[in-house]
């Protein structure tokens, strides 16, 4: 047995089903380990969105996505797909070759100090100097990235201690970290505090982010708030906590929220933040949150908590846990009252029409599509434009929404829609991308088919970069700089080319049978709907 | 404001290298860095001061604690502590100067550690605050080179009264 052997081995102890990634010499003795492990590989056509893919299966399966690839250029490449999954506390081992260990610092071919060059966005970073230590630090790895804050670890594996002999493979039972001891439990006297503080308010408020889905909390969020009527708006990473037409959800916040989640937000005189990070795209100004209401922050991570805004109450702890405890309460409380007002801020979703010549409403289809949708369906949106369409006009019920929350990476929803189907092949899954960060990704169209993975692609195609162009619109008065998408690839011809069928949408009235045909579709495949560049959202 | 952040960390590779980094990419001050090994061989002190409002110094004592290779963050100010620097300083003198140049040093309590014809080397370790303003009367003099620690500190030993 040598290092790579014992690699393999821990991912077989850990129960990882896939490994994405891309060969290279330096990475080649994990390579020839893994092949008769059992363990599938996903040979992706680009580094980066090997950490995409592992990211989308890490959201929908709940356990760590993996990401091998090779030194240097292969290392680099992973880093914004790293940077991604750390923004969103996404829980990734991402192993990199690294060139041997005596000629390490020498600037050798492909060496790259992918180590320094994460550091400031991974959880933990190792790089492996004995195999010795392999199983510990796949271990210690494992668990760093799936517990307290989820995110990233990075493991860099030089050559020669991959294949560097083991006398004895030994995988440890447990961690035993001195410097790493997540809180788990709320404290009790907070979640006293907390409920206390519940009794006094009249207009509670419970804004859900991201950390609720990571700790798999909605369910427990759910009863409470059903329980004593509490109403209920989202981060763009919370969407979901509650179905869209959920009488208690009222919408997502932040400057591309809903007007109503946002009045909520300023109305209420009790705001319980939940797994947010409080981050400027939802809360503009946290002062106005903190002002005139109590303000409850509860976060698995304590440096979360008063980073950028101070709370009355803080709460540090896996949410699921909290959420129990305050389950376990018995109050006499009721605000119905409250909801009551703000039902009255609701405003009318616009139904689908076509109008003007069949023009395609972006917003309009995207409510169509996702009722079109299985109830379950995974919805990942890219980035720009058709992210923020998707946000306020998806409708979402039993199903999840995935993005590129904190990061806003361009290219996401492909390969993250891959990751995700693989992690869950009897769900349906669509990725929803502008035609701007379709062809950032679109080299993954042969990986889908390569290995047979079921996505259904729509791309909201106005040849330009739309939420640019729209941003240099009003902010420099229509000096359109660098956003015309042009020499545009004709998608059907690109559809066949990977033998992929295509269908596409230029009239509003065709939407419904589009979509019918599109999603009925037993493999991957591209929907190409045409839209106007001056759309606005 | 101005705090002091005694810090045990993992006596690794690489650990001082991240903890800098943390305090360059959030934006925190470093006004001095000290490290040093601890009596146990595998944990390091380092003892940091940083300045800034009383949130960020929250957050720098939170975004350490995160930091897997930190075992654990203490934080005082000046007050609630001991601190000290080392100052060696070489400075040219002649037969004009070197008296003023060895009385400055004993009213300061700095002492010669080394000498040749037309350099004094002086060293003196005391405050923070003492050393600058050391620094500050012997500069009318020419100095050749300065070498200077970040500060030192362990909290008094007294129990902190309630």
């Amino acid at each position: 047995m040598n290092g790579a052997d014992a690699i393999v081995r821990s991912l077989q102890k850990e129960g990882v089903e896939y490994v994405f990634g891309y060969p290279g010499v330096a990475i080649c003795p994990f390579y020839n380990s893994i092949l008769g492990s059992g363990i599938r590989t996903v040979l992706v056509r680009q580094e980066q969105n090997a950490a995409h893919e592992a990211g989308g299966y890490a959201r929908i399966s709940g356990k760590v996505g993996v990401a091998v690839v090779t030194s240097g250029p292969g290392a680099t490449n992973l880093i914004t797909g790293i940077a991604t999954a750390f923004a969103d506390s996404i829980p990734l081992v991402c192993i990199t070759g690294q060139v041997d260990s005596t000629l390490m610092g020498s600037d050798v071919f492909q060496e790259a100090d992918i180590s320094g060059a994460c550091e400031s966005f991974v959880k933990y970073s190792y790089i492996v100097r004995d195999a010795a230590d392999i199983p510990r630090i796949m271990k210690e790895a494992f668990h760093i990235a799936s517990t307290g804050r989820k995110g990233p670890v990075l493991i860099d594996v030089p050559q020669d201690i991959q294949m560097q002999p083991l006398s004895r493979f030994e995988y440890p039972e447990d961690v035993s970290l001195r410097t790493y001891k997540p809180t788990v439990e709320g404290h009790a006297v907070q979640i006293r505090k907390v409920m206390q503080e519940l009794q006094k308010a009249s207009r509670p408020l419970v804004c859900a982010g991201g950390g609720v889905h990571l700790s798999g909390a909605a369910p427990e969020v759910r009863w409470f708030v059903e329980r004593y009527h509490i109403p209920v708006v989202t981060t763009m990473m919370g969407l979901g906590t509650l179905p869209t037409e959920h009488p208690l959800f009222y919408g997502m916040v932040g400057n591309n929220g809903s007007p109503c989640g946002n009045r909520a937000m300023m109305e209420s005189d009790m705001v319980l933040m939940v797994g947010a990070r409080v981050a400027d795209r939802s809360i503009r100004q946290p002062e106005l949150v903190m002002g005139d209401k109590v303000l409850v922050h509860i976060d698995v991570d304590p440096a979360e908590i008063g980073k950028n805004a101070g709370p009355t109450i803080p709460l540090v702890g896996d949410i699921g846990s909290i959420f129990r405890e305050f389950n376990r309460k018995e109050l006499e409380l009721d605000f119905s009252e409250w909801t009551g007002v703000l039902n009255g801020y609701r405003t009318e979703v616009p139904a689908p029409e076509a109008s003007e010549g069949g023009r395609v409403d972006p917003g309009a289809f995207i409510r169509t599509l996702s009722l079109a949708m299985e109830p379950d369906a995974v919805y990942v949106a890219d980035v720009g434009q058709n992210q923020l369409w998707s946000c306020k006009n998806a409708v979402m019920r039993e199903g999840r929404f995935l993005t590129s929350g904190g990061m806003g990476t361009m290219g996401y929803a492909v390969p993250a829609a891959l990751g995700a189907r693989l992690a869950d092949p009897g769900r349906q899954v669509v990725a929803v991308c502008g035609d701007g960060g379709f062809q950032m990704t679109m080299m993954e169209l042969a990986t889908l088919q390569q290995y047979q993975i079921a996505v259904k692609i729509v791309v909201l195609r106005n040849n330009t970069l739309g939420l640019v162009r729209q941003y240099q619109h009003f902010s420099y008065k229509d000096r359109f700089s660098v956003v015309d998408l042009g020499a545009y690839p004709d998608l059907e011809r690109l559809a066949s080319a990977y033998d992929i069928p295509y269908l596409h949408l230029t009239d509003a009235g065709e939407t419904e049978r589009i979509l019918k045909a599109f999603l009925a579709e037993p493999g991957t495949a591209l929907l190409e709907v045409r839209i106007d560049p001056d759309e606005t959202v | 404001m101005k705090r002091i952040y005694s810090v045990l960390v993992e006596n690794r590779a690489g650990v001082l290298c991240k903890v800098a980094g943390l305090f360059w990419r959030r934006c925190f001050n470093i006004d001095s860095l000290a490290v040093g090994e601890t009596d146990d061989p595998k944990v390091s002190n380092m003892i940091i001061v940083s300045s800034g409002d009383p949130r960020t110094l929250e957050q720098i004592e939170k975004q350490l604690n995160k930091k897997l290779d930190v075992i654990k963050v203490k934080t005082f100010d000046e007050s609630e502590s001991i601190n000290r620097e080392l100052l060696l300083v070489k400075i040219r003198c002649n037969r004009n100067n070197r008296r003023d140049i060895m009385e400055t040093c004993e009213i300061m309590g700095a002492t010669i550690v080394d000498m040749s014809k037309s350099v004094l080397m002086i060293q003196m370790c005391d405050t923070p605050e003492r050393v600058q303003l050391f620094l500050d009367v012997i500069k009318g003099n020419s100095i050749v080179e300065i070498s200077r620690t970040g500060t030192l500190a362990l909290t008094k030993c007294a129990e902190p009264r309630n």
